[in-house]
Formats: structure tokens, C-alpha cells, sequence
């Protein structure tokens, strides 16, 4: 797959995240996941994301976040 | 490198109290990015109610003050007439403004009282467990109506924006919700034109918000956007029903 041409990278605050997976769905890329191996200082399974490099830094995670666990930079 | 998201400096660092997927924190966030925005955060007056979100001062990165049940457009009354030049807004939810409260919104609307409010309209009662609101729609259960809101025992469920909309003291009057990215977006822009208005001295708005309670409801955060979207909106049709220039 092309890489898209516009890059982003996203930072999630893991321990504040709590699992509401709303980031998940919001994702037009479908790069975010529940990382189900970790469990962060709330209980929660934190969102994360595996493939960076598929991440179109469009913000959605962040705008969508309840929490405000996201930051968004566009490289 | 440039950063496109970062926290606004309208919210405090606290982490909130809401429940996984609550749309509160959202609007939260919305509200401190406008107040950042406008400038206004060092001006800037909220009154936070009760419900889930009587924490809300806690949050709010400018001054607080916390009212009885439902009085908060009350209280902001008072604050605005005393200190006009500050900016003052109350953020309610539906069981306190459309329940308990419904007198003072009104009367504060009548009266054309320069202050804002965001309305939380998640069509039941969080805080207490999830009973039935005047928002609760016919046919949702609710811990207080287990066969769903019986229409000739209960009435239908009040439309708050439309009925404040006929008041001619309120100025600026729209439904919005936060749903998806792009909604979230109209959210912003609506409370930031609602929050410009008191600004510019013309008198009352708010910006009712259709938001989710996945506890109460007993959905996931992701099904509770969706039984919004296919249930609320029908009743509750977003969009603007009173603008300044419509009024004058």
C-alpha cells in the first residue's frame, strides 16, 4: 500500500486513557487498537497505535477523545 | 514538526470522573479550547451544576462556581450584574436544566441575561442511576420506568432548544452533537458563536449538546453514538433555531 502523503504522528498519555475505544472507531486509517497485553494505572486497556507510518495526522483520535489522551503532530 | 492537536489551557490537569466513552469530556475540551481562544479564560466565570458533571469546576482552567440544583442560570444572573465585564457561562445537564432548573433557564432567557449555557442533553439521569428525565425519549428504559417511558402516563420528552427558541430574550439558541469528528467540529463553532455573542453584549445563548451515557444506557461507547444518532436525532433534529440577526 502507498504511503499516504501527508504523515502524522500521534502520542497517547497511556496512563490517563480509558479504554472507551472512541479513537478506535474515529480513525479513518483503522491504525488504532486497545492494546489488550497492557493494562495502564486506571484498569484500562490504552489505545495504541502499531503502524505509525500509516497515520494520515487528520486528528480524528484527538478530536473524538473524551480524555484528552491525544496529542497529533503532522510531520 | 508541528504539532496539529496539544491539550487546551482551558482545562485544568485534573483527570475527570466520567465514565469510559462519556461525551462530557468532549464537550469539556470544546469549551476550554473556545474560552482559550476567545481570550477569555482569565475573564471567564462558569457555573457548574448538579449531575454527573458537578465536578465540572474542577476542570475548567478559570474561575468556578458551584449552584444548587438547576440554579446555575440563577447564579450566573447575579455574578454577570455584579461583574459585567466578565464572561459568564453555565454548563448543565438535562436532569438539572430541563427538570429541576426549567424556571431559571426560562426566566433567564425571558429576562435576556447576558450570560451562555451549555446543555448536556443525554436523555436520562446519570449522576443517580440512570431514571427517567423529562429528555428521557418514549419507549427508553430507564431505571424508574423498566418498560420504557409510557407516553400517556409520562408525556413526551420536552424539547428544550425549541421552547427557549420562542422566548425573545434568547439570542442565540442551537442544537449540536458530538457524535463524529465533523459534528464535534459544527459543536465547536457553535458554542464559539454562542460564546461571541454574550462578548458582544447582545444577550442570551446556549448550545444544547445531544450527548451519551453509556453506563446508564447499558450500551459500549461506540453503540451509545450510534443509538444517539438513530434515536435521538429524529426527536431532537440538530441545528440552529435562533440567531441575532434573526431576532432583530
Amino acid at each position: 500500500m502507498a504511503k499516504a502523503k501527508v504523515r502524522g504522528k500521534v502520542t497517547f498519555q497511556e496512563d490517563i486513557c480509558k479504554g472507551c475505544g472512541l479513537c478506535v472507531s474515529a480513525c479513518p486509517v483503522n491504525i488504532i487498537s486497545l492494546d489488550n497485553e497492557k493494562i495502564n494505572a486506571k484498569g484500562y486497556h490504552p489505545a495504541t497505535i502499531e503502524d505509525m507510518d500509516e497515520c494520515i495526522g487528520c486528528a480524528s483520535c484527538a478530536t473524538m477523545c473524551p480524555d484528552v489522551v491525544i496529542t497529533v503532530e503532522r510531520l | 514538526m508541528a504539532v496539529v492537536f496539544k491539550k487546551t489551557k482551558g482545562l485544568t490537569d485534573a483527570q475527570t470522573h466520567y465514565c469510559p466513552g462519556c461525551t462530557h469530556g468532549i464537550v469539556h475540551r470544546l469549551v476550554g479550547e473556545v474560552l482559550e481562544e476567545l481570550g477569555v479564560l482569565d475573564k471567564a466565570i462558569g457555573v457548574a451544576p448538579v449531575g454527573c458533571s458537578v465536578l465540572a469546576y474542577k476542570y475548567f482552567n478559570c474561575d468556578m462556581h458551584e449552584a444548587a440544583h438547576g440554579r446555575a442560570p440563577a447564579v450566573a444572573t447575579g455574578i454577570k450584574r455584579v461583574r459585567p465585564d466578565n464572561f459568564v457561562f453555565t454548563y448543565q445537564g438535562d436532569g438539572d436544566l430541563a427538570s429541576i432548573g426549567t424556571a431559571e433557564i426560562v426566566h433567564a432567557a425571558h429576562r435576556g441575561e447576558k450570560i451562555s449555557t451549555i446543555f448536556i442533553n443525554n436523555a436520562i439521569y446519570g449522576m443517580t442511576g440512570g431514571q427517567m428525565a423529562p429528555t428521557t425519549l418514549v419507549g427508553q428504559k430507564a431505571t424508574t420506568a423498566p418498560n420504557g417511558r409510557d407516553e400517556a402516563h409520562c408525556g413526551k420528552p420536552i424539547k428544550m432548544s425549541e421552547l427557549l427558541a420562542t422566548i425573545d430574550g434568547a439570542k442565540f439558541v442551537e442544537r449540536v452533537t458530538v457524535t463524529t469528528p465533523a459534528n464535534v467540529r459544527k459543536a465547536k463553532k457553535a458554542i464559539k458563536e454562542c460564546f461571541k455573542l454574550q462578548l458582544e453584549g447582545k444577550g442570551f445563548g446556549i448550545v444544547e449538546v445531544l450527548s451519551t451515557c453509556p453506563t446508564n444506557w447499558g450500551y459500549t461507547p461506540q453503540e451509545a453514538l450510534k443509538w444517539l444518532e438513530e434515536n435521538m436525532i429524529p426527536y431532537y433534529p440538530l441545528g440552529n433555531f435562533r440567531k441575532p440577526e434573526e431576532v432583530e
